[in-house]
């Protein structure tokens, strides 16, 4: 790195005698490296979840990359042509300009069919990274003060990423492209009062008219990737901003951030990274065939198949249309189609509002109104694990109900049966995986105590003179032990005490004793780790029997190893 | 030509014209229409040894005359076979639906269990008993030399008419109840013929008149062109549609591509240091 210049030498470049060197040259222009300098000594924590999120940014170059070569060839038109391109199959079929271009990209443009699928599959890895990416976030409690606002901005993404994949699969107009549009508009329509208009205006008239596909498609390659570019811009600058999060452990404290600096360690792993994506995405739009649409036919609204269904980021609200009763009401001569709007409509937005009200439900909830750049063990926050399992509980089922006629002749069941299954299920799993995972969490919380308080279980059976037999208990490493025990104590909020010492009774609104009694739910249970007393205690009883110094004994070492020294270490004042 | 040119408004012409075309319609429909019970030889031989082999196979689920046998709950424990047809059981033996094993929600295909020789005497026996479809010759069935523009047809027919059912490549699909349209890619032509005359279970019956014999015939010769064809882009991955891919997505792309990112956390620059 040649980051000598400074700032005093801006605008008198070109010294006599000296080489033109092109980074200075750049940077008496720009005065790009005293930006970049501290920027490029960023640090960056290491952690393989921290990498899910890069997993969605390297998709999105590709999704770029590869659009735009397709956008060289697509025409989004709906203008009736005669195929005549090689695939024999439909050759000579009328069939629109937007269908029969796909076709000429697939079989006559070289190397089109790969771009395609590399497309395709991309828009699937990008919306799953995200999605594991947030939840990532949400288990380890990063969407905590101060990042908030990313939180939110990562869920504009995923929502956008989703229609965006909608919109693109919609454009070539094949025969899974009209199904899904045609549900689209039975979504639009089911919307009450409204619903009618909202579709003529976006369809330009009735379904699906030759309107659509070319609005779709400004949507898709223009306005989207826009908003895209400038949320995922704004996500990395808030992310550079926060600093990274980073887990819990020696050295690494609430203020500072441990890890690799960006440039060059951290560049040439992402760097790295990003060929990895591209090559598993390159592989399997090489070898795994995704959308034919050759085999599916342009759309024609007499044709159905089966196994049509919407790409799977969809396929939880196909799942909702499929399991939800025909309930249907009719007031004041309007429908309204609750079997539509209450799947579709209703449970989009509840899911998303959920997602983007929880940072703040949690932080009133809790009353913890610090910032926090440590990030939880998702054991040591029982209730909002749970609450997060039994979310992607809720998902999986809508999913099943999705792949109900795939998942069916399967594995030898009857699609009703499935119905009914998901149908109950829906409210059931959740409750039950909300049950389990908080008892999970509690008795691995309790475990970590026990492992503190008396040692790790080596093993090694011992036999008494008396005869008896028992096992011996190492102590855990130091750090291991730092790890255990770093997190906060936590407790529930407490309400004031109703009368203060001069006998006055003070007002307890009402809305602070559902505080109060959320807050118990929430951290009640918690098992806390051991006090220093505690551990002090224990560890003396444990040298009194000889126990713990395992080592002396039988040759025990005590567990994992000290590793870790040689991290660069970023202050971060500012915090 | 003057005697037709100069008649031509004749108040009767246009009746004329209609009653010329019925013709030539009824004509062409019987040519090509496959031949019906007429056609069961009176080959009595043939039906003797048919009914024997109906008598020790097929009667003890059919009844002793393929009258049926209904159970006393008043559920088909075999169905009538009277006026079933040739194809019927040309096509149920064939697959080697029939003998069933046991009954079932649907009777699934398995190894035949007959020769052709006594599938053609069981398929006499059961023509002889009432008129139905008989067996297609081969030359409806036969798409060797089908051309372009009639599988290109095809296509449009079976995506009309069958890929509801079976999926828009032929790989089957799932029907209400535990029950399920089979693959149709592999079938032989002829069983796919039989299955579109007959309407096993499920299936309707896709009469002439709603699929007529060309019809049937180009649905063949595009269900036979996807087994020719390329996997263009590579494995099909089944053919199951967007949910298959989804799971491919999760399983192979977000696999691998956490396993990548385990892999490049836990090695690097440094870390790979405090190892050696
Ligand atoms: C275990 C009982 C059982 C036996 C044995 C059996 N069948 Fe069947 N068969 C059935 C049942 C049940 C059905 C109706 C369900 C179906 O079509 O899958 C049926 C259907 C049929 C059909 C179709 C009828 C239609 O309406 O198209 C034919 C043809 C047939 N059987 C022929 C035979 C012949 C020939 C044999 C002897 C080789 C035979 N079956 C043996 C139970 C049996
Ligand atoms: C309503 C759904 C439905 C439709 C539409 C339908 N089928 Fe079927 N098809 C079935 C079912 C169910 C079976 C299985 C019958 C059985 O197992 O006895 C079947 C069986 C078949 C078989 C036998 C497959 C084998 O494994 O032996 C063929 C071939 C076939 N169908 C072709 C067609 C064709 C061609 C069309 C369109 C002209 C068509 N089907 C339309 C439901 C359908
Ligand atoms: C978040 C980003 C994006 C997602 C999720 C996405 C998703 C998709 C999907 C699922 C398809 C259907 C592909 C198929 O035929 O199987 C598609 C088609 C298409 N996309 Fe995108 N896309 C994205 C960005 C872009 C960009 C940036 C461009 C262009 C600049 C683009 C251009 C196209 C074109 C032209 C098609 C139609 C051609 C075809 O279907 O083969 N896409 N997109």
């Amino acid at each position: 790195m040649s980051t000598t210049t400074s700032k005093a030498s801006v605008g008198r470049g070109g010294q006599k005698g000296q080489k033109p060197n092109p980074v200075a040259w750049l940077d008496e222009r720009t005065g790009l490296a005293a930006l970049s300098k501290k920027q490029l000594r960023k640090v960056f924590p290491d952690h393989w979840s921290f990498m899910l999120g890069e997993i969605a940014l390297w998709s999105f170059v590709i999704l770029l990359l590869t659009g735009v070569f397709l956008s060289l060839w697509f025409k989004p038109s709906m203008t009736e042509v005669e195929y005549l391109g090689s695939y024999a199959n439909l050759r000579g079929l009328h069939m629109s300009e937007a269908y029969a271009s796909t076709l000429e990209i697939s079989f006559d443009v070289r190397g089109g069919l790969l771009m395609r699928q590399m497309h395709h599959w991309s828009a699937n890895l990008f919306i799953a990274s995200m999605m594991i990416h947030m939840l990532r976030v949400f288990f380890t409690g990063a969407f905590r003060k101060p990042r908030e606002i990313n939180w939110l901005i990562g869920l504009g993404l995923l929502q956008l990423g989703i229609i965006e994949g909608f919109a693109g699969y919609s454009l070539p107009d094949d025969l899974l492209s009209g199904i899904g549009l045609r549900i689209a508009e039975g979504i639009m329509l089911s919307i009450p009062v409204v619903g009618t208009y909202i579709t003529f205006f976006v369809f330009g008239g009735e379904f699906p008219g030759d309107d659509f596909i070319p609005r779709l498609y400004t949507v898709h390659v223009l306005l989207i990737p826009g908003i895209l570019v400038a949320l995922i811009s704004a996500h990395m600058l808030l992310l550079v901003y926060h600093k990274h999060t980073q887990w819990p452990g020696p050295g690494r404290t609430n203020n500072n951030v441990v890890g690799y600096p960006l440039m060059p360690v951290y560049m040439a792993k992402a760097g790295g990274f990003f060929f990895i994506v591209f090559g598993v995405t390159a592989l399997m739009g090489g070898l795994m065939q995704i959308n034919p649409i050759w085999l599916y036919g342009p759309y024609n609204p007499s044709q159905v198949t089966a196994d049509s269904q919407p790409d799977w980021y969809m396929g939880w609200l196909d799942g909702g249309l499929r399991i939800m009763p025909a309930w249907e009401t009719t007031a004041f001569g309007f429908t309204l189609s609750w079997n539509v709007f209450v799947p579709a409509v209703v449970l989009m937005g509840l899911l998303f509002t959920v997602l983007a009200v929880y940072p703040f439900i949690e932080r009133w909830i809790t009353g913890d109104t610090r910032e926090h750049h440590l990030l939880d063990r998702p054991r040591n926050q029982p209730t909002r694990t749970a609450f997060g399992v039994a979310g992607m509980t809720a998902f999986g089922v809508l999913w099943i109900a999705a792949g109900n006629d795939v998942i069916g002749p399967m594995f030898n069941l009857s699609i009703y049966a499935i119905t009914w299954f998901c149908r109950i299920g829906l409210f059931v799993l959740p409750v039950l995986a909300f049950i389990i995972t908080r008892r999970w969490c509690l008795s691995l919380q309790r475990h970590d105590r026990e492992v503190l308080l008396h040692g790790y279980e080596t093993g090694v059976i011992v036999r008494s003179p008396e005869g008896a037999y028992s096992e011996i208990h190492a102590p855990i490493n130091p750090v291991s032990a730092y790890n255990l025990t770093t997190h906060e104590r936590r407790s529930p909020l407490e309400l004031p005490p109703r009368e203060d010492a001069n006998g006055v009774r003070a007002p307890q609104p009402g809305k602070e004793r559902v505080r109060a009694r959320l807050s118990r739910f929430w951290y009640g249970d918690d098992v806390d780790k051991p006090t220093a007393e505690e551990l002090e205690e224990a560890h003396h009883h444990a040298a009194e029997h000889g126990q713990l110094d395992g080592g002396r004994h039988v040759g025990i070492e005590t567990g994992g190893h000290v590793g870790g020294d040689d991290f660069d270490l970023e202050q971060a004042p500012n915090r | 030509m003057k005697f037709l040119s100069s008649r031509r408004r004749h108040p009767l012409a246009g009746l004329l014209v209609v009653l010329l075309g019925l013709i030539a319609v009824g004509a062409s429909y019987s040519a090509f229409r496959p031949a019906v019970a007429d056609d069961t030889r009176d080959d009595t031989e043939l039906i003797a040894e048919g009914r024997e082999l109906y008598v020790v196979g097929c009667a003890s689920c059919h009844g002793l005359n393929a009258e049926g046998i209904v159970t006393k709950r008043g559920d088909n424990y075999g169905p009538p076979l009277i006026g079933v047809g040739a194809a019927a059981v040309d096509f149920q033996v064939g697959t080697g639906r029939m003998p069933a094993q046991r009954p079932d929600t649907q009777i699934p295909d398995k190894h035949p269990a007959y020769g052709d020789e006594e599938v053609s005497a069981l398929a006499a026996y059961i023509a002889s008993l009432g008129p139905g479809p008989a067996i297609p010759a081969e030359e409806y069935y036969d798409v060797t030399d089908a051309t372009e523009e009639e599988i290109v047809r095809g296509g449009q027919l079976y995506l009309t008419n069958c890929a509801a059912c079976h999926n828009y490549a032929g790989s089957g699909g799932a029907l209400p109840e535990g029950r399920y349209a089979p693959p149709v890619r592999g079938v032989e032509p002829r069983y796919i013929y039989e299955a579109m005359l007959t309407g096993p279970q499920q299936m309707p019956v896709f009469s002439d008149e709603v699929l007529t014999p060309e019809d049937k015939h180009d649905v063949i010769a595009y269900i036979d062109s996807l087994d020719t064809q390329a996997n263009y882009g590579g494995s099909n991955l089944g053919s199951l549609g967007p949910v298959g891919e989804g799971m491919w997505a999760w399983l192979v792309g977000i696999g691998s591509l956490v396993l990548a990112a385990v892999w490049i956390a836990n090695n690097g620059a440094r870390a790979g240091k405090s190892k050696s």
